[in-house]
């Protein structure tokens, strides 16, 4: 770790360096392992430590932006004259007002030591546990474990002044037994939340279950969809509609239907870069604090986030939602919840008569935005629920549907929730899951 | 460089690696682009570092660093010996690697002008010009433009004695066009979507595409979809232009021929494939006319290298001979499981990440038909491309991909404009229904930035060589429109 004095210092001298009108520096650097795992044994196991340095150079409305990963002093005076000489050159945006003024910062605590000094033999040991408890189950594993630390830290010459060091950790695993498939994940902030064991069970259970797989007939099926598969859905949402940007530029399923009833009254989604049951951070990367967002409440659509090119264009100030660089994405939520309920899994399962059992999505991808509709497969345990059991399992099937549809049609929700990469969410069951095609396996 | 690589090889050697490679890497890269008239970002990145490789007690290990001093390269390689000891403590198959002969050289694709070296308002120009055409279309509501550019400086040295440098520029644009009406957006790219095209080459690659010549078409077209009608949902011939061709082929060729996806090593992410080893030189991939081969050899390709990241050679090599599945994509480690030599597909994204089997130039040859004729000679029909979409399965089996546009093909002449138009398949069934390819002149190699893979993840640039092609029997228009479900 090079520590804040440090890493604040770095900045403030690309601050120093620069005669543009406004500039903005950032810094993330850090070091990162993985170790992946196929045919239960270890074919990967990477180390890198790396950094970089990014630099918002603002002549007028005219903006240049440039990085390095290199932190000596030459290679600061260069990245600077960069991103200025890349401003001077460049056209004025007449929509630019200004950097980001200060604002106070929450501290949270995004960081834990055991986490970054787990090394390469703890990672090997943890695996050979997940591995070990496969083989007793009939399974073999492949998949991932991850640990390391990020510094990460913003100034501008307005006066941002911020840091903050964060660790995360990552379990991820695909089991197989025969024909059959099983999946768990698990993400922390902390080393030690993970189990590998438990892990193991879960996916290793399902592959087992999984074995023999029968087709089924595509079409509209009432779905148990386990909370792998609900993240995906709902950051498939935040890519279609919770960017301002997209709502500035009426690409977003959010414009002109501010007030109005998109799903059903039992969805509720908010972004909360603050709150620990996720994977918090205290600010953006503008250096801007994170504020909770409510994007949609009992299925109304109610706000989109905000970085500070959006939110001046609006009158409005930055919610703290920047992801970075040239800013030419938009804002994008990093910390969703979705509302959990009152129900458990069992409960979706005893109350579907005829209907499918997912784990996880494959490829899931966007066909229309406005519509919401996606497509994708099932993978790693899909299952035939008749008469309240799950009775057997079934090929992957593709499906091409609507999210702010099948939202709409929402029976039950979990009361548990998962944390996953980018979004703390519940299972649910829904009606008419359309299914439009079926793989062989 | 040679001290530092010598250093690196020498340490892991004491240490007691069985095999050591070092790579010492510096890619800059700018990027361009403007959105609505106005210039959108203007970014230049530089990024270097070294990765060192190690088998010891017959399992890998890899670490890398930012600081390229000899201190830390030390460092790293004491690193990643420790970590390849720690794969070894979980029980394991032992690395064995394919033979290779050893090399040494410098090497540089040429190009004819330095886009590095053309002035910024010059490339900014051209962009703010071929934008404002977009604009000048009521309908639209988003209009960009964009460049990109990337040199690659590389050093690749092992303990078998090789010593390559090897430097590449690469460079590409391309143009969008966004209609939005109520409830309604649509989009139209040129010369592909998702940036454009790119090629192993300089700025004259960009300023042939006449981004500004072809603006106002494409802005016309977005504005024309959003009053065309739904794509209809049945079965018929299908007609691939170029670019959604050159996806098809990355997504259900490509992809499937990675020795180390079929041997279970993506198996928690990306997946599996179904080609499976007893399927070699026996499975009925595709039509007689399909032929495919990896060529990292051809110049201008995306995919196109002098050597691969584990220091083997360039090479062409046939995938599908006259619709049979013949050959892989492989490594030094997987080919020596199959009793072969490397085919030189191993690639990493940066001096920070672990070589992976990567596409090179994963080409469909060309046939003896044109566009042209293709249509004339269809009776009922579809003519589609230009990628929205795209998802597979784990296996790479069961796709489904949309494209930007799609004409109504009745009788041999191309008929009404569909909006969203999707199309859905099977791998083989789809390429076993290929019953006739555009010829040479039609046929274009197109590249790809962005083909994404691993954990951690990796994009490869790649390239696919493809003239316009014709399927039979597809299922297009997955999605019904309003009036079909209303029948």
């Amino acid at each position: 770790m090079l520590g804040k004095e440090k890493v604040l210092e770095i900045l403030n001298k690309v601050v120093e360096y620069s005669n543009a009108d406004m500039t903005e520096a950032s810094i993330t650097i850090g070091e990162s392992s993985l170790t992946r795992f196929a045919n239960s044994f270890i074919h990967q196991n990477v180390f890198e430590k790396n950094a970089c340095l990014a630099v918002r150079a603002i002549i007028g409305k005219r903006i240049g932006y440039a990085t390095t990963n290199k932190l000596d002093d030459e290679a600061i005076c260069s990245v600077v004259k960069k991103a200025v000489a890349f401003a001077q050159h460049s056209a004025e945006n007449p929509d630019f007002v200004s950097l980001p003024h200060p604002k106070p910062i929450t501290p949270i605590d995004t960081y834990d030591q055991q986490t970054a000094l787990f090394g390469p033999e703890d990672r090997a040991s943890a695996v050979a546990q997940l591995i070990s408890e496969a083989r007793k189950q009939g399974a073999s594993a492949a998949g991932l474990l991850s640990n390391g630390y990020q510094e990460f830290a913003v100034v501008n010459t307005l006066g941002v002044n911020a840091y903050n060091a964060m660790t995360r950790a990552r379990l991820s695993t695909v089991m197989t037994s025969d024909s059959g498939h099983g999946f768990a994940e698990q993400v922390s902030q902390r080393i030690g939340d993970l189990n590998p064991i438990s892990a193991a069970v879960e996916a290793a259970t399902r592959a087992v279950r999984g074995q023999n797989p029968v087709k089924i007939e595509p079409g509209e099926y009432d779905v148990v969809l386990l909370p792998y598969a609900v993240e995906e859905m709902v950051i498939l949402l935040a890519d279609l509609g919770f960017s301002a940007l997209a709502v500035q530029e009426g690409r977003s399923f959010m414009c002109g239907k501010f007030g109005q009833q998109i799903t059903g009254k039992n969805i509720t989604i908010w972004d909360d870069g603050l709150d620990t049951r996720g994977l918090p951070r205290p600010f953006d990367a503008e250096g801007v604090p994170k504020q909770r967002v409510d994007l949609i409440v009992k299925g109304i659509a109610n706000a989109v986030v905000y970085d500070s090119y959006t939110a001046y264009k609006e009158g409005k100030e930055s919610t703290g939602h920047s992801i970075g660089g040239p800013g030419t994405y938009g804002p994008f939520p990093t910390n969703l919840f979705l509302e959990p309920g009152d129900s458990s899994i069992d409960e979706m399962i005893a109350s579907t008569k005829k209907g499918i059992f997912v784990t996880r999505f494959h490829y899931t991808n966007t066909i229309h935005p406005i519509l919401t509709l996606f497509t994708g497969m099932t993978r790693d345990g899909t299952f035939l629920i008749e008469d309240g059991k799950i009775t057997k399992p079934v090929k992957n099937l593709r499906f091409t549907d609507s999210i702010l549809e099948r939202f709409s049609n929402v029976e039950m929700i979990s009361k548990d929730t998962m944390r996953g990469e980018w979004a703390v969410v519940p299972a649910i069951k829904a009606r008419g899951f359309r299914f439009t095609g079926v793989t062989e396996f | 460089m040679k001290e530092l690589t010598d250093r690196a090889l020498d340490k892991v050697r004491q240490l007691g690696a069985s095999y050591g490679d070092i790579r010492i890497v510096r890619r800059t890269n700018e990027s361009l682009s403007t959105k609505n008239g106005k210039v959108e970002a203007l970014e230049s990145s530089t990024d270097e570092g070294f990765g060192i490789r190690v088998v010891a007690d017959g399992a890998w290990g890899f670490a890398s660093s930012l600081e390229i001093t000899p201190e830390e390269v030390d460092r790293v390689a004491e690193l990643a010996v420790r970590i390849a000891k720690a794969s070894a403590s979980v029980e394991h198959e032992p690395v064995k690697l394919a033979p290779v002969e050893p090399a040494e050289g410098r090497f540089e694709w040429e190009i004819k002008k330095d886009p590095f070296e053309i002035p910024i308002e010059e490339k900014i120009s051209l962009l703010l010009d071929a934008d404002h055409i977009i604009q000048q279309t009521p309908e639209i509501k988003v209009s960009e433009a964009s460049m990109q550019f990337w040199r690659t400086e590389q050093i690749f040295a092992s303990t078998e004695g090789s010593y390559i440098e090897q430097v590449k520029t690469e460079s590409g644009a391309g143009i969008e066009a966004t209609a939005v009406s109520e409830g309604e957006v649509q989009k139209r790219s040129y010369p592909a979507s998702f940036g454009g095209d790119f090629a192993t080459a300089g700025y004259e690659f960009v300023e042939a595409w006449d981004l500004v010549g072809n603006a106002e078409r494409v802005a016309k077209e977005a504005a024309q979809l959003l009053t065309a009608p739904q794509c209809p949902s049945d079965t018929r011939a299908l007609i691939l232009e170029g670019s959604m061709l050159a996806l098809q082929v990355h997504e259900s060729c490509g992809h499937p021929i990675e020795l180390d996806r079929v041997f279970g090593t993506e198996a928690s992410y990306a997946g599996t494939s179904f080609l499976t080893p007893e399927k070699l030189g026996n499975f009925k991939y595709g039509s007689d006319i399909v032929n495919i081969v990896a060529d990292a050899t051809i110049p201008g390709g995306l995919g196109s290298f002098f050597y691969d990241d584990e220091g083997v050679p360039a090479q062409c090599v046939d995938i599908i001979d006259e619709g049979v599945f013949v050959g892989y994509l492989t490594s030094r480690e997987t080919a020596e499981k199959l009793g072969q030599r490397s085919s030189g597909a191993m690639r990493a994204d940066g001096w920070n990440r672990i070589p992976l089997i990567r596409m090179t130039n994963i080409n469909l040859m060309p046939g003896d038909w044109t566009l042209d004729e293709m249509i004339e000679d269809t009776k009922r029909g579809l003519y589609a491309g230009t990628v929205v979409s795209w998802s597979i399965d784990d296996m790479r089996l069961n796709f489904q991909f949309a494209t930007e546009f799609a004409y109504d093909i009745e009788d041999g002449s191309l008929g009404k404009l569909f909006k969203n138009a999707t199309y859905t398949g099977i791998t083989y069934e789809f390429w076993g229904n290929c019953d006739a390819i555009a010829g040479e002149d039609e046929w274009h190699l197109w590249g790809i930035p962005n083909c994404g893979k691993g954990q951690p993840g990796q994009a490869a640039h790649v390239g696919h060589g493809v003239a316009p092609a014709r399927f039979q029997n597809v299922r297009i228009g997955v999605v019904e429109s309003q009036e079909e479900s209303e029948e």
